[in-house]
């Protein structure tokens, strides 16, 4: 089978091989979290720190049903950013966790290249549970499984991502996915709220009018605005953003076809994502939930060394 | 303390200031240039040192490093800095300023001078705030830090965002004929940024540095240097839009000089691979575009000399997050031998360009003395192998700095031997 090696830090560097390998190994997960009973021994015996230094529920639980679900010790470190003020370094978090003999470390982070920064560091397994504005590995997987199940294949469909992908990780790991899955990539938003030279540097497409990008789409990707970072002046006013860039069910209804609606969470209805999109019936944001615990299985249980045949034996044997 | 007279015999040398390339000897003696080239037979107690088969050039200067004392004694000191410098066949070396407390006042100058007279390694010339704490509202006193030794102001470290104030600094500077330095960076653009914006920064989710943050304020010190008459030195010049408006200033005879250091013109933001924090500097490493370009102008003349930016750091503040470590590497030691593994070996320049730049042209730039082989100069002297290989490594370092991204690199051309006032401060390992 596909080796996943010992950590996983980003889309970019996965071949398509290993994503394949990935979906296919969480696809027949998903059947536990249908169980009566939603636990599978797999990783029993395994310890595994979810490591967040900075604040995000959805993530954060995501990652902890998988690990429940397959029968890890999961132990749940809340660090913010006050022990990083103290002085502790994210070096002194490293040898403290490898003194403490960890299987793997989840790490949510708000510098980018912090997962790779402490994999380096430790012998444990690291998955990046999102490092600064860089990726957000199985956020991006969650959505190639998404659309995946729609679709059968990637080849050849068109996704655009919406919005703030400047800020965004959950962008950058579409991207790098979609395009390795075969899939044509766009980006559409402000120009102050996407990289300067994203076509050269991102391999995608721009389009400067919602409008366009729907005409052109299978699938639209909807970021969340930040509005934290609404004092920066990146865009005028949040009012204006909905009127210029929100995606309506008006805008929806002059599409050439049926979209694909994704959006990563938390929303802000009204701003980028209208609630008659959210809810309608292109709006796979809440499948996105249910394969984000799949996803997250699946890397677990490839990281620690597992074949997928053995993940399917497991299931059908109903353990 | 008298010192005998130096006979360095049979060396190649090497000086573009007087056009002295080939065999010949040199004699320094009461730390001058006594006699050069030729045979000569020199006194008898003269130390007899022989250089055949090496290079023998006017001591190296640098008109821009950072020494860390007073405040950061641990990660270099005057001392440590001063015997890098040595090390790497610099003679001379100007220290920036931005020490804690800042070096903004006659005592704080007088005090770099005493620390270096006794390090007895190379010479240390003190640079001045141009800023009161380089807090960029005040002028310092300039006047009195030049009758104490300064050789130039600077706040670098930070750019002088103010106009007005480098307006002022130029027209005052004017007064005592010496150089205003600036840190070339438009803060509001540059905020936050920590590489160079660009493919990589888009794609490892890291902040940029666009280049129109240093090319601004290029073009607005060029502006104030022909309004002023005063004389602008632009610090680590690193786009090719920089050198178009340093060639644009030129041109029209405005008083203005530029410095490139040798990271700038070898290494491009590829080198930042996945988050190394010996690749983060400030101004950041850009593309290859650039490099191609600011080679061209050292080589045409539109940028002056070469200049190191060494920036020693604790390796516990470079080992972290890319977005939190500190910016600069240490380059004291490195300089000559990357310069001439990327540029004099492939061809790109000659050695004696190089020594051009980087002895001569910085002696002129900021008025000091050395930069020559012609009698009657200064004895400070840099004898250097032009064809020895070596690998860098950290603990071979005389600086305390380790921040380099030419660890385990093998570069070409070594430094044998530092001569300053006809006494020699530094002899390689393993030489008489
Ligand atoms: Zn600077
Ligand atoms: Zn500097």
């Amino acid at each position: 089978m596909t080796s996943l090696g010992k950590d996983l830090l980003d889309l970019e560097s996965l071949s398509p091989e290993q994503i394949t390998a990935i979906l296919d190994t969480a696809e027949p997960l998903k059947a536990i979290s249908l169980r009566a009973i939603k636990k599978v021994p797999t990783l029993r015996g395994e310890t595994i720190v979810n490591l967040f230094f900075e604040a995000s529920t959805r993530t954060r639980v995501s990652f902890e049903f998988a690990e429940k679900r397959m029968s890890a010790d999961a132990v749940n470190v809340a660090i913010g950013n006050s022990s990083v003020s103290k002085g502790e370094t994210l070096v002194d978090t490293a040898r403290n966790l490898e003194a403490m003999k960890i299987d793997m470390v989840v790490i949510r982070h708000q510098a980018s290249g912090a997962a790779r920064f402490l994999a380096e560091r430790i012998e444990s397994n690291v998955i990046n549970a999102g490092d600064g504005t860089h990726e957000h590995p199985t956020q991006g997987l969650l959505d190639l499984l998404t659309l995946r199940d729609r679709w059968g294949s990637l080849q050849g469909r068109r996704v655009c991502l919406c919005g703030d992908v400047l800020h965004s990780r959950v962008a950058r790991s579409n991207i790098h996915g979609l395009r390795k899955m075969g899939a044509e990539v766009a980006v559409c938003g402000p120009r102050s709220l996407l990289p300067n030279g994203a076509e050269e540097a991102l391999g995608v497409t721009v389009f400067d009018r919602i409008e366009a990008a729907i005409e052109w789409a299978d699938a639209l990707n909807i970021l969340r605005l930040q509005l934290e970072r609404m004092t920066a002046g990146y865009i005028p006013s949040l009012r204006e953003y909905n009127r210029v860039f929100g995606v309506t069910r008006e805008r929806l209804d002059r599409a050439p076809r049926d979209l694909l609606i994704l959006h990563p969470g938390p929303m802000t209805r009204g701003v980028e994502i209208d609630s008659d999109v959210a809810d309608g019936p292109h709006s796979l944001i809440l499948d996105q939930v249910t394969n984000g615990v799949a996803v997250r299985m699946a890397v677990l249980y490839l990281l620690r060394g597992g074949r997928p045949d053995l993940a399917t034996a497991g299931t059908a044997a109903g353990e | 303390m008298t010192t005998r007279p130096l006979l360095l015999t049979g060396g190649h040398l090497l000086d573009p200031s007087i056009g002295l390339d080939g065999t010949g000897d040199l004699l320094l003696v009461d730390g001058v240039v006594a006699a050069v080239g030729g045979s000569i037979a020199g006194p008898a107690d003269a130390i007899r040192v022989d250089c055949s088969g090496r290079h023998v050039t006017p001591g190296f200067i640098d008109v821009h490093c950072h020494l860390r004392e007073p405040g950061r004694e641990d990660v270099e000191t005057i001392a440590t800095g001063a015997r890098a410098a040595a090390a790497g066949g610099f003679t001379a070396v100007c220290a920036m300023p931005n020490t804690d407390p800042v070096t903004d006042n006659q005592a704080a100058v007088g005090f770099i001078r005493a620390q270096a007279a006794k390090a007895d390694a190379s010479r240390v010339y003190p640079i001045g705030a141009i800023s009161v704490g380089m807090n960029g509202d005040r002028l310092s006193e300039m006047g009195e830090m030049v009758a104490a030794g300064a050789v130039a102001v600077s706040d670098d470290g930070r750019p002088v965002v103010s106009a007005q104030l480098m307006r002022t600094a130029l027209e005052y500077a004017r007064t005592f004929g010496i150089p205003v330095a600036d840190h070339c960076e438009e803060p509001t653009l540059a905020h936050g940024g920590v590489m160079n914006e660009g493919i990589i920064s888009a794609r490892l989710g890291l902040k940029g540095i666009p280049s129109e943050s240093e090319e601004i304020m290029v073009i607005r010190d060029i502006l104030l240097a022909r309004r002023t008459g005063g004389r602008v030195h632009l610090c680590h010049m690193s786009t090719w839009g920089s050198v178009e408006l340093i060639r644009w200033g030129k041109e029209r005879g405005i008083p203005v000089t530029a410095e490139v250091c040798p990271h700038h013109l070898t290494l491009t933001e590829d080198r930042v691979g996945q988050y190394d924090t010996n690749a983060k500097m400030n101004p950041p490493l850009r593309t290859q575009r650039d490099v191609d370009a600011l080679v061209a102008a050292l080589k045409d003349g539109t940028i002056d000399c070469v200049a190191t930016d060494h920036a020693p750091h604790h390796n516990d503040e470079k080992n972290r997050e890319f977005a939190d470590a500190p910016n600069g590497i240490v380059g004291l030691e490195t300089a000559l031998s990357v310069l001439m593994t990327w540029l004099v070996a492939p061809g790109t320049i000659t050695l004696s360009q190089l020594v051009e730049k980087m002895s001569c042209a910085p002696a002129r730039v900021f008025g000091l003395a050395g930069g020559t082989l012609r009698r009657g100069a200064i004895a400070d002297v840099t004898v250097l192998d032009a064809a020895a290989a070596w690998t860098v490594q950290g603990s071979d370092f005389r600086s305390k700095g380790r921040n380099s991204p030419w660890l385990g690199s093998t570069l070409r051309g070594r430094v044998d031997r530092c001569i300053v006032g006809g006494r020699q401060v530094h002899v390689r390992d393993g030489l008489a």
